[in-house]
This record gives structure tokens, C-alpha cells and sequence, in this order.
């Protein structure tokens, strides 16, 4: 039986065969699940609230990897302040740009929007460039994580297993966030109905600047996090973005619990599938997409369009 | 767009077509090339309109199919040694089918949820062409594709690339302006009534996106052959963009809006590559000068100066 597995697959016997491979491709699968956890969050807050598809979230993820190469490798400041400058950053970024672009659309038709949003991965791409090069820069692993870690079974690179923890806890910062303060509850209001939010004198374009900026921290953050695996180069964004969109869309959109759910699974199908047949990682993580849609096709956690057809 | 083509515009279609029939008589190369593929985007935007301008939905995927009718053409023309017809012929019918499939799930859905599916598919067919390396050569391209002798030459290519796109745009034009095509045209409008005047709306979404992959599946494989190869980014995503925006900018309630749209967004990356290597910025603030000020894009600001200059006539 395990000769007919090892023919097919020689990945998945060795999986079968020693627990301690197959419980690093799992750790592996967590921490990449996690850090794209932290990026998706952003883009499905940001849709949740303002109903935009961003396609300029992997932009902003992209700045946040070459920010925290400046101030880590080039300025010498230690890897979380870089991480944090990265998150602050994008904060800035995203304010200047929902206060004079985005505001502008949101009445707007959802092409003109996606449009819109992805005017801004144009410019901005090319505005990486101009102030990075396009040379591939390399970041180091804080000096604290360089090492590994003993598990018991095995040991494990420290960075990574600090993904693994990271992950949850902005999971639970966030739904602190939106369950247990008074922007979260603003927030939510403002997603039912902003009229009536605004006529009770709260003032709804803050709230939704605020998202944005958070939604946008986030993917630099999770951007500047990403940066000692994937290396800041131009165009990191485009394959990015198009990651976090299977796993909001598995989640299903606005769900911040779904997000989580659907990074974990990209992170699984992702790793173990390039185990498995190792010609097809990106295949595989496209067929999950198909297979949850062909069951839900409002995503795991999503809720059915209003009026859907 | 619901009137038939008026004597004006027949006269200048005609116009138009004679002009780009004489282009080789000017023994200029550039401008041959320059006349081919535009053809080809035009034809490109103008499927992709069928979805959008007609039926209302975002395809963000459409590049897909252009990628598939372009690679089976060439996979079959050259590793194969296929004659030209029945390869075409295969390739056209890949993409049709392909759409047939995506459309299945993606009409399901409306909105921003069919924008990110066709998305997603259209990632897809990436994958599996970056993937499949023994078939498609990979991120290296598949190249050079083998062009049949018949229309090896520079000039014999243009004149087959514009007899099939003059009868693709004539199909589409005759499709559009038939009883179906103001149907979908009620589906865009208003979904809800268009279903209750009997209109089964999600088949006419579904028939309208097999159609639209079918053209694209023309312009992928004439594509294919006056590039000698094909390449993996020619189904990513940022090429799905592009097209919408040859479309946008051209207008989606018009006809030949998007055939406008790519002629004028080709001719600029042609002329801005010669000067900077910027040109998504360009790219970037067209984007942003129509979306904030011209919704409507060319065609729209055309009529919009033609009625305050010209008076009279229909809008």
C-alpha cells in the first residue's frame, strides 16, 4: 500500500511515514495562514465597512516590506520598530488617500471603484520604484527570533512560530475592537445604515477614514512581518493581492472570523498540497476557492447578497 | 446604441475600414504592426464589453480565455503541427467552453462577488499555464509559435487579422442590436423587471459571458500568431485590468466605445514607452481623470462636446 502511495506521491508517504514532517508542513501552514490572516483582515474590514474591494491592499502590503527594510537594515532601529513605522506609514498613506480620492466614489458604481482603487496600484507601484529601485532587497530575522525553538517532537524557526501566535492575537485585538468598544459598535451601525447613524450626529466619514486607516495599517504590518521570507522586489503586490481575495472570498466577505478560518486553509492546501504534488501549490489553492464556492458561494461565514437574484 | 447604425455611421465605419485596408499600401512596417494590434485589442475590449456594457456584471477575469484560444492555438499550430483551421478553430472553442464553465458559477453571482469569482478562475488558468511546463513552457513563454505559411508575411497577416475581425465585430454587432441583445440590455438596467417581463435573466448573463469568451478566444489566437508566442502574463489578472480600462475609457454604453478605447489607450503606451518607462503612472491618472470627471469616457465626452457645439441631432 505505502510503495503504491510512494509512486504516486513520494511528498505524502514521507507525510504518512514520520509525524515530525508532517507536524513542521502544519506549523508551516499556521504561520503562513497567519501572517496572510493579518493582510486579509485588512482588506475584509475595509470591505465590511466601506463596501470597497481594495485592490490596493497588496500594494500597501508592499510598502509596508520595503519600509521596514529602511528602518531595520538601512536606519539600524530595531525589527518592531520598523514593523510598527510600517503599520503607522500605511496609516498615513491610507488617510491622505480616503480623505481625497476614495471619498469621492462611494456612491459610485463598484466597477468605478475597483477602477479607482486600482488607478492607485498603478501610481504607487510605479512611485515604489522611484523611492526602492527594483533591486531585491533581503531582511534579516530580528535578533531575538534568529534561532529556533524545541517543541519536543521537533524544532522549529522562532520567527515563524512567533507568526503563529501573532496571528490569534490580532484576531482577538480585532473582535475586542469591533464587539467591546464604542467605535466597534459606530462601526457596525455605520455598515446598516449611515443615514441614520449620521442623523444622530455621529460623525459617519470619520468612522470610515478610521477604518481604512486600520484596514491599510494592517497590510503593513502583515507586509513588514512578511518581509524576511519574501524579500521586498516589485511586483510582491500582484500575486499577494490576489491571495488575499481567495481567502476573504473562502471566508466570505466582511467576516473577520471567516478570514481567519479562510487563511488557515489556504495556509493547509497551500503547503500540504505542495507536498503532496509539488507542481501545483498555486493550483491547489484556486481549486479550494472552487470547491467552497460550489458549496457556499457566499463564502464559509458570508451572508447571501441583500436582494441576491 | 439601440438605433441602427445610422447613414453617418455607416458611412464612416466604411470610411474607416477602407482607410485601414489601404494601410499597407504605405509600405510603412510600424504602422502595419501598429493597425494589427490594435485590431486585435479592439476586438479583445469589445468581448469584454459584452459582459459589462450589455449585461451589466464586472468580468475581472477576462483575460482567461484570450490566454486560452491564444495558447491551444499555438500549442496545436507548433507542438502538434496542426493546419491552421482546425487549430483556430480548437483554440476558439477552448475559450468558449472555459467560459461556458466559469460563467456557470460566476452568474450565480452578481456584483462584487462575480467581479472577485471571474477573478479567481481567471487566476486559475494562470496557475495551470505558469504550472504546466511541459506543455506551456512555463513562465518562459511558449515561443516561437509556428505560423502557418499562408500568413507568414507581414502584410498576408494583417489582411487575415482584419477580415477576421471586421466579420468578429460585424457577428457582434448583429448580436447586440438583435432582440437578445436589448434584452441583456434590460437585464443591465434593472435586473428585477427584466426577470419579470419573462426574461430568464441568469441564462442571458451565462449566454452573454459564452459569447464574450468565444471573441476573446479570436483575438487571444490571432494574438498568439502575430506575436509568435504567448506568454503567462497575458491571463494575469493586471491584463484583465487592462482591458476593462481599454473599455471604460472608451465608454460601455456605447457600441464601438471600447474599439475607441483600446485604439487610443494602445496608441499611448506605444508613444509614452518611447519617453518613460512610467507608464502605469500615466495609465494610473487616465484612470483617475475619467473615473473622477468622465464616467462616461470618450464616446460620452465626445456627445457631451458635439451638443453643446453642434446643437441638433440625437444625443
Amino acid at each position: 500500500m505505502l510503495d503504491l502511495i510512494r509512486e504516486f506521491s513520494p511528498g505524502l508517504a514521507i507525510l504518512l511515514t514520520n509525524p515530525q514532517f508532517a507536524f513542521i508542513q502544519l506549523l508551516n501552514s499556521i504561520s503562513q495562514g497567519m501572517n496572510l490572516f493579518i493582510i486579509a483582515a485588512g482588506l475584509s474590514l475595509i470591505f465590511g465597512v466601506l463596501k470597497v474591494i481594495n485592490f490596493a491592499h497588496g500594494v500597501f502590503y508592499m510598502f509596508g516590506a520595503y519600509v521596514v527594510h529602511t528602518v531595520f537594515m538601512d536606519w539600524g532601529a530595531p525589527f518592531w520598530v520598523g514593523a510598527i513605522a510600517s503599520a503607522l506609514a500605511l496609516g498615513v498613506i491610507a488617510a491622505i488617500i480616503e480623505r481625497t480620492l476614495f471619498r469621492q466614489i462611494y456612491e459610485a458604481e463598484h466597477l468605478m471603484q475597483l477602477l479607482l482603487t486600482f488607478a492607485i496600484v498603478l501610481i504607487m507601484g510605479d512611485l515604489a520604484k522611484v523611492i526602492w529601485g527594483t533591486e531585491q532587497y533581503s531582511v534579516s530575522y530580528p535578533a531575538s527570533l534568529k534561532g529556533a525553538t524545541d517543541l519536543g517532537i521537533t524544532s522549529y524557526p522562532s520567527y515563524r512560530l512567533m507568526l503563529c501566535v501573532i496571528g490569534p492575537l490580532i484576531l482577538i485585538a480585532l473582535y475586542w475592537f469591533a464587539e467591546r468598544t464604542r467605535w466597534g459598535r459606530m462601526t457596525k451601525a455605520a455598515t446598516q445604515d449611515r443615514e441614520m447613524l449620521a442623523a444622530l450626529g455621529i460623525n459617519v466619514p470619520l468612522i470610515y477614514t478610521s477604518v481604512f486607516i486600520l484596514g491599510s495599517a494592517l497590510a503593513g504590518f502583515g507586509g513588514a512581518l512578511a518581509a524576511p521570507f519574501s524579500s521586498p522586489v516589485p511586483g510582491m503586490d500582484a500575486t499577494l493581492i490576489v491571495e488575499c481575495f481567495v481567502i476573504v472570498i473562502v471566508g466570505g466577505l466582511g467576516s473577520l472570523w471567516g478570514t481567519f478560518v479562510g487563511a488557515l486553509l489556504y495556509g493547509l492546501v497551500f503547503n500540504f498540497g505542495s507536498v503532496i504534488y509539488p507542481n501545483g501549490q498555486d493550483v491547489f489553492a484556486y481549486l479550494l476557492l472552487l470547491v467552497v464556492l460550489l458549496i457556499r458561494p457566499w463564502g464559509l461565514y458570508g451572508k447571501p447578497e441583500a436582494g441576491g437574484h | 446604441m439601440t438605433s441602427p447604425l445610422s447613414k453617418t455611421g455607416m458611412a464612416a465605419c466604411l470610411i474607416i475600414l477602407i482607410l485601414c485596408a489601404l494601410t499597407p499600401l504605405l509600405q510603412s512596417d510600424y504602422l502595419i504592426d501598429v493597425v494589427t494590434e490594435i485590431l486585435i485589442v479592439a476586438l479583445f475590449a469589445l468581448s469584454l464589453n459584452i459582459i459589462i456594457g450589455y449585461s451589466g456584471n464586472v468580468s475581472f477575469g477576462h483575460a482567461a480565455y484570450f490566454a486560452i484560444g491564444g495558447y491551444v492555438n499555438a500549442i496545436l499550430l507548433t507542438s502538434y503541427g496542426w493546419p491552421l483551421l482546425p487549430s483556430a478553430v480548437a483554440g476558439v472553442f477552448a475559450a468558449t467552453l472555459t467560459a461556458a464553465i466559469v460563467a456557470y458559477f460566476c452568474t450565480r453571482l452578481t456584483d462584487i462577488y462575480f467581479a472577485m469569482l471571474t477573478l479567481a478562475f481567471s487566476m486559475l488558468v494562470w496557475a495551470i499555464l505558469f504550472k504546466w511546463r511541459s506543455l506551456t513552457n512555463g513562465d518562459d513563454g511558449f515561443t516561437p509559435v509556428h505560423v502557418p505559411a499562408m500568413i507568414d508575411d507581414r502584410t498576408a497577416f494583417f489582411y487575415f487579422t482584419m477580415i477576421v475581425i471586421v466579420v468578429s465585430i460585424a457577428v457582434l454587432w448583429v448580436i447586440t442590436h438583435s432582440a437578445f441583445g436589448r434584452s441583456l440590455v434590460a437585464v443591465r438596467e434593472n435586473v428585477g423587471r427584466a426577470g419579470f417581463v419573462g426574461i430568464h435573466t441568469r441564462r442571458m448573463r451565462w449566454q452573454a459571458f459564452v459569447i464574450a469568451g468565444f471573441f476573446a478566444g479570436v483575438a487571444g489566437v490571432l494574438f498568439g500568431m502575430y506575436h509568435r508566442g504567448m506568454y503567462v502574463e497575458s491571463a494575469f489578472w493586471t491584463q484583465s485590468a487592462q482591458v476593462l480600462i481599454m473599455t471604460l475609457l472608451g465608454g460601455i454604453y456605447s457600441f464601438f466605445g471600447p474599439l475607441i478605447g483600446a485604439a487610443v489607450l494602445f496608441m499611448l503606451e506605444r508613444l509614452t514607452n518611447e519617453y518613460t518607462e512610467y507608464w502605469p503612472t500615466v495609465l494610473g491618472s487616465i484612470l483617475l481623470v475619467i473615473l473622477l470627471f468622465q464616467p462616461d469616457g470618450l464616446v460620452g465626452l465626445g456627445k457631451r462636446i458635439k451638443n453643446k457645439f453642434g446643437g441638433g441631432g440625437s444625443p
